[in-house]
C-alpha cells in the first residue's frame, strides 16, 4: 500500500510541478480539484432544471421529449444536454482524481477519516444520480442498464428476483418506473449536497469555487465540446429487442460489461469489497497515533488571542471558557479527535518566541512530538555545523521536498511538520542572533499547501498581513521561500545557490558600506 | 512569449479533457449481444402446491377460534420446490430444482435465467413440476419458434393463463397430445 502510494504521490507531484508552469500555481487544476467538483455540480443542477421543464415523463413521451430538446431547439436544449452530459462525466473523473491524490497524500487516515469516510457516500450518489438519468432518455442505453441493473438488484436474496420481470416484455412496462426514476434523479443529487455539505464540516475555510480563470477555462471547455460534439440519444427502446452494440458512458458506467463478463454476484462481491477497502482504509496499518501527537494547550502560556483557533485548518481548536482562574476570558480547547499535529497553531502563537530567556520556552500551545523549544535547540545545533560567509538556515515542510537532501556546505536544514507551524519570530531569531546569514522557508506549492493553509499564513505572516507578522527590523533580503512541489528538488536546490550568490553580493555591499549595511 | 506559450499550454490541457470527456462518454462501442445472435429470457414467479394437505376445520376448533381467524382450512404454510426444465432443439439448457422464497419456504418461486443462442428456427420445450408428483410434468409447453438477430424472447408463466406462454415474433405452438 505504501508502494502505491509513493508511486502516486511522485505522480501528482510531477503532474503538479507541470501544471504548475502551466495554470500557474493559484489555478493549477490539481490544486482545486474538489472546488472543480462543486463547479461540475452546479453547471449539471442548472442544465437539469432547464432540461426538466421540457421533459415529459412516461414510456413513450420521455424519448420523444428529448429528441424534441435535442434536435428542436439544438441552439439552447441541445446543448444544455449536452453540458449536462459532459459535466456528469467530468465529475466522475473530477471525483476519481481528487479521491487519488488525496490518497497519495495520506490524507485519508488520523482525523482525517471523517473526509474520506463521508466521500463514499458522494461517490455512491453521484453514481446512482447518473445512472438514473440515463435511465430517462429510454433509448436503447437506457433499456440496458434498466435490465441490467435490475438483474444485478435481483441477485440479492432480500430483493425477491422480481425487479427484472418488469422490463420483459412492452406489456409489462409501467410508466411508474419512470416516476420512480425521476424522483430518483432529482432527489439524490439534492441529497448528495446536502452529504456534501457534511463532507467539509471538518475543514475550516473549505474552497468550494474554484479560481475565475479556472472555472471560466473549464465552462468553454465544455461549452466548446458541447457544440462540437452534441449529446444524442441511442435508437428508443424497444423490449422486443436485446440492445447489442452499446455506446457506453465509460465514466459512470464500467461496471456493467462486468455484470456480463464476471456474473452479478461476483460483481456485489467486488462492490462490496471495493466499499469495505474504502471504508477500513483510514484504520489500516500504519496506523497513527492521533491521540500522542495532538497540539496540547498550556494554560500558564495561553492567553486566549484565539490566534491559533483562527488559523487551524481542520477546525481542532475552539475558544473555550476558561478554566484556570487567570484574568481572560479564552482558553484554546484542542479536539484530539480532528487535529493532525500540523503545527500550524504553534506558527500562529504570540507566545511562541524562540527569545525567552526568563521562563523556559513553552508555548500557549505546541506538538508534543516536536515541541518548540527542541526546535530552537535543532536551531542552534544545526548553526554551530554551519561554515562560511553565507551560511543559510532552511525550514523545510515534512510534506514537501526532503529538506535534509539539501543540507551540504553553509546549508542547515531542519524538517517541521508544516512550514505554517514557524513562528515569524524563529527567522528574526535566527537573523538577529547572526546563527546564519540568510533563512530559506520551503514548503509545498503555493497553490496548494499540505495542510491547507500553511504556506498561505506563512506568506501573509512575512508579509505583515496575518498575526504573528514578522517584525519591521527582519531584514527581507535575507529571507527566500520556496513553494514547490515535491517532484521539483531541482527548484529547490538552484534557488538556495541563487539565495547564497545573493548573500555574498549582500556581505560584499556590506562590507564596502552599501545597501546591505543599511538594512542593519 | 512565457503568457504565450502558457496559454497554448492551456489550450492543450482543456482540449486533453475534452477529448477525454467526447471520446469516453460513449466510446468505445460495448457489444452487448453480438448481432447474429438473440436471446432467450426464462421469468418465472408461481407458487407451488402446499408441501401438506390442508385439513378441514372441526366446528370445535373454529369455535374456539377468534371470528376473525376461523378460516375452514388448516393449511402449512411449506410450499413444495418447483422443477423447471428447458430443452432448445432437444438439448437441455436449464434443469433446476428451486425452493419457495421466505423462512417458512412459504412464498412464490422465483425464477429467472438468459440464454444467448444462435438466431433461427428452434425447437423450443419448457416444463414444470410443482406438485409432489414423480412422474410426468404440471405444466408443459412446446413451440417451434423463429428467432431473429437481437430478437428478446421471453419464456414467460402465468398459472392462470394454462403455464408458459412463449413471448416472440414468431411462435408455432405444438399441439399437446
Amino acid at each position: 500500500m505504501s508502494f502505491v502510494k509513493r508511486v502516486l504521490r511522485m505522480a501528482f507531484s510531477w503532474l503538479e510541478a507541470g501544471l504548475d508552469r502551466i495554470f500557474t500555481p493559484a489555478c493549477n487544476p490539481l490544486y482545486h480539484l474538489g472546488a472543480l467538483g462543486f463547479l461540475y455540480y452546479w453547471v449539471v443542477a442548472a442544465t437539469g432544471i432547464y432540461l426538466f421543464i421540457f421533459f415529459d415523463t412516461g414510456i413513450t413521451e420521455a424519448y420523444g421529449s428529448i429528441d424534441s430538446i435535442t434536435y428542436e431547439q439544438w441552439y439552447l436544449g441541445g446543448v444544455m444536454r449536452s453540458l449536462h452530459r459532459y459535466a456528469s462525466d467530468g465529475m466522475v473523473a473530477i471525483m476519481m482524481v481528487h479521491m487519488l491524490r488525496e490518497f497519495s497524500l495520506d490524507r485519508y487516515r488520523g482525523a482525517r477519516w471523517f473526509t474520506w469516510f463521508t466521500g463514499l457516500p458522494v461517490l455512491w450518489m453521484v453514481f446512482a444520480a447518473g445512472i438514473s438519468g440515463y435511465w430517462m432518455v429510454w433509448d436503447m442505453l437506457a433499456q440496458y442498464i434498466a435490465i441490467a441493473t435490475t438483474e444485478w438488484l435481483d441477485w440479492l436474496p432480500i430483493v425477491g428476483g422480481t425487479i427484472a420481470r418488469n422490463f420483459l416484455n412492452p406489456a409489462r412496462l409501467d410508466d411508474r418506473f419512470f416516476t420512480l426514476m425521476v424522483f430518483m434523479h432529482i432527489f439524490v443529487p439534492l441529497f448528495l449536497l446536502f452529504v456534501l455539505w457534511i463532507h467539509l464540516q471538518r475543514l475550516t475555510r473549505p474552497v468550494i469555487n474554484p479560481p475565475r480563470l479556472l472555472a471560466g477555462g473549464t465552462l468553454l471547455m465544455l461549452l466548446v465540446l458541447s457544440v462540437v460534439k452534441p449529446a444524442e440519444s441511442q435508437p428508443p427502446a424497444n423490449l422486443d429487442l436485446v440492445p447489442s452494440q452499446i455506446g457506453l458512458d465509460w465514466f459512470y458506467l464500467p461496471a456493467y460489461p462486468l455484470m456480463d463478463m464476471l456474473g452479478n454476484g461476483m460483481v456485489w462481491g467486488l462492490v462490496a469489497f471495493g466499499t469495505l477497502l474504502f471504508v477500513v482504509l483510514p484504520w489500516l496499518p500504519p496506523l497513527r497515533r492521533a491521540a500522542e501527537k495532538a497540539a496540547v494547550v498550556d494554560l500558564a502560556n495561553c492567553n486566549g488571542c484565539t490566534r491559533c483557533a483562527e488559523d487551524c485548518p481542520y477546525a481542532a481548536i475552539e475558544m473555550g471558557r476558561r478554566t484556570d482562574g487567570r484574568p481572560f476570558d479564552r482558553q484554546a480547547v484542542v479536539s484530539t479527535d480532528l487535529c493532525v499535529a500540523c503545527g500550524i497553531c504553534v506558527g500562529s502563537c504570540p507566545t511562541a518566541m524562540p527569545f525567552r530567556r526568563a521562563s523556559e520556552l513553552i508555548p500557549g500551545i505546541d506538538l508534543p512530538e516536536t515541541p518548540i523549544r527542541e526546535l530552537r535547540d535543532r536551531v542552534h545545533e544545526a548553526a554551530e555545523g554551519l561554515a562560511g560567509d553565507t551560511r543559510i538556515m532552511v525550514f523545510g515542510c515534512a510534506h514537501g521536498y526532503d529538506a535534509s537532501a539539501l543540507a551540504g556546505p553553509g546549508v542547515a536544514a531542519l524538517r517541521i511538520p508544516c512550514i505554517g507551524m514557524l513562528p515569524p519570530a524563529f527567522i528574526d531569531y535566527v537573523l538577529s542572533r547572526h546563527l546564519a546569514e540568510g533563512v530559506v522557508l520551503a514548503g509545498c506549492s503555493e497553490g496548494e499547501c499540505h495542510n491547507r493553509h500553511g504556506v498561505r499564513w506563512t506568506v501573509d505572516r512575512l508579509a505583515r498581513a496575518r498575526d504573528p507578522m514578522l517584525r519591521k527590523r527582519v531584514p527581507r533580503e535575507r529571507i527566500e521561500t520556496v513553494w514547490a512541489p515535491l517532484a521539483e528538488g531541482w527548484t529547490h536546490r538552484r534557488r538556495i545557490a541563487d539565495f547564497a550568490a545573493r548573500l555574498r553580493r549582500l556581505a560584499a555591499e556590506e562590507a564596502a558600506g552599501g545597501p546591505g549595511k543599511a538594512a542593519e | 512569449m512565457a503568457d504565450m506559450l502558457r496559454w497554448i499550454g492551456q489550450a492543450v490541457i482543456y482540449a486533453g479533457m475534452a477529448l477525454w470527456l467526447g471520446h469516453f462518454a460513449n466510446r468505445p462501442v460495448y457489444t452487448h449481444l453480438p448481432p447474429e445472435q438473440a436471446l432467450i429470457k426464462l421469468s418465472v414467479v408461481h407458487g407451488a402446491q402446499r408441501k401438506g394437505e390442508c385439513r378441514k376445520r372441526t366446528q370445535e376448533e373454529l369455535d374456539a377460534m377468534n371470528p376473525n381467524m376461523r378460516t375452514p382450512y388448516d393449511c402449512p404454510r411449506e410450499r413444495l420446490p418447483i422443477a423447471i426444465q428447458v430443452l432448445l432443439d432437444g438439448e437441455v439448457i436449464y434443469d433446476r430444482s428451486i425452493i419457495a422464497a421466505g423462512l417458512a419456504r412459504g412464498g412464490s418461486t422465483r425464477a429467472y435465467e438468459r440464454f444467448a443462442v444462435a438466431s433461427g428456427r428452434h425447437e423450443l420445450v419448457a416444463r414444470m413440476v410443482d406438485s409432489a408428483r414423480t412422474e410426468g410434468y404440471d405444466f408443459e409447453r412446446a413451440a417451434t419458434i423463429e428467432l431473429s438477430p437481437g430478437e428478446n424472447f421471453v419464456i414467460d408463466f402465468r398459472a392462470e393463463s394454462g403455464g408458459f406462454l412463449f413471448n416472440g415474433k414468431s411462435v408455432t405452438y405444438t399441439p399437446q397430445g
